[in-house]
């Protein structure tokens, strides 16, 4: 396949959160507000295509038993190197991520693709694969995140755009909001494919 | 309060209060994959408890006796994660050994477990300083991750049962399956919110 094919295809078409539905915990938990989600998905996407690249670089001298500690080890380390970049130049953000940085470790996206593409694939693709993926999952956090803060809160990245006699729906910004309204989103995208 | 009343306030606190699942959002791979049938997520949730409650005593004695005295709490994700990923490989032996009939039920799950956030999130959390900026020592925090299984393997078991009776039920097929689990999901957590708050 080709290197754009490859970018575009997470992004829609094999979307991680809407059709494989990995990664579950991190979309529910950091989508309250817009600032929070890009955070999430591009701390996730940064991960996501340095892990790739290391991996298809050394898919050839990893022992086939080990290969899954060795992927572990790979993507803790560029964790870590997120972890502490982020506590020093956006401490507001990192401390409203809280421990959902350091879970990116055992995000089942970051993982998966490591078994499924970066392991069989050239550099080249993995690094497309890897931005489609993270930009797909940004993606899907950002309009999770937008219902939710735009129900709950009337404001978009902190502008307001909800008129002032809007009373917010505090619900959505909770746990159960959280989701009901991934719960429809799915749902809505059910519709669009059969349609299709 | 004498042992037994606090461990009663971290019970509560664990299962119901600040549930993994519903409160905390962590574990919810397992918790939307593996519940389709009760046997399934009964055998799920006790590899879960297992392997919470050993990763939880083992994370602590790694971060308390080798972090900390080298100055390396930095380290502590690529730590905690290879200790549960060891300890996953070697319960995943041990059992094979000695029970192959546990075994045959465990067996899928336990690989599975190394990726469950539930686990490293409940390692992180007990080395976390609480409130008042104090730590859970090893009995806590061995405890804590013992009662955080419990809480999660009983929303799966709760899951697991409305899912199998809703195989039967007619519903619009775009909501079938992930969407309808996800709206059964937040309506439990909306249950679990009536224990919020609450102080014991």
């Amino acid at each position: 396949m080709s290197f754009v094919s490859e970018l575009t295809k997470g992004i829609i078409k094999e979307n991680p959160i809407f059709v494989i539905v990995l990664g579950m915990c991190p979309t529910l938990a950091t989508s309250t507000s817009v600032n929070n989600a890009l955070g999430m998905g591009l701390a996730a996407t940064f991960v996501l295509v340095c892990s790739n690249i290391f991996i298809s670089l050394i898919k050839n001298i990893t022992p086939d038993k080990i290969r899954i500690p060795v992927y572990v080890v790979v993507i803790a380390a560029f964790v870590s190197i997120v972890d502490m970049s982020m506590a020093a130049y956006v401490p507001a953000l990192h401390k409203s991520l809280g421990i959902f940085i350091p879970l990116i470790v055992v995000n089942c996206i970051i993982l998966g693709r490591a078994e499924a593409f970066a392991n069989k694939n050239n550099v080249l693709n993995s690094i497309a694969d890897g931005i489609g993926m993270g930009l797909g999952f940004t993606l899907a956090l950002t309009v999770v995140a937008t219902i939710r803060e735009i129900l709950g809160n009337g404001t978009w990245l902190n502008f307001k755009i909800m008129p002032s006699t809007y009373d917010p729906m505090l619900i959505t910004l909770l746990a159960p909001g959280a989701f009901i309204t991934l719960g429809f989103l799915m749902a809505l995208m059910n519709i669009l494919k059969e349609k299709k | 309060m004498g042992f037994f009343g606090q461990f009663f306030v971290l019970a509560i606190s664990a299962i119901f209060i600040q549930n993994f699942v519903l409160a905390r959002f962590l574990g919810l791979c397992p918790y939307l994959g593996v519940s389709k049938k009760l046997d399934s997520a009964f055998g799920m949730g006790m590899a879960v408890i297992f392997v919470m409650t050993l990763a939880s005593a083992f994370c602590y004695l790694i971060f308390q006796y080798l972090l900390v005295p080298y100055h390396l709490e930095y380290l502590q994700t690529l730590a905690f994660i290879l200790t549960i990923a060891a300890l996953v490989q070697f319960v995943e032996m041990v059992i094979q050994k000695n029970s192959p009939a546990l075994y045959k039920s465990l067996g899928v799950y336990l690989p599975l477990i190394t990726t469950n956030c539930a686990v490293l999130g409940v390692a992180i959390l007990n080395i976390t300083p609480l409130g008042d900026g104090s730590r859970y020592n090893f009995i806590w925090s061995v405890l804590n991750g013992f009662l955080s299984g419990v809480g999660f393997t009983f929303v799966l078991l709760a899951m697991a049962g409305i899912r199998e009776r809703l195989e039967m039920v007619e519903m619009p097929k775009s909501m079938r399956g992930m969407p309808i689990a996800l709206i059964l999901a937040g309506i439990m957590a909306l249950a679990f919110y009536g224990f919020m708050g609450m102080k014991i």
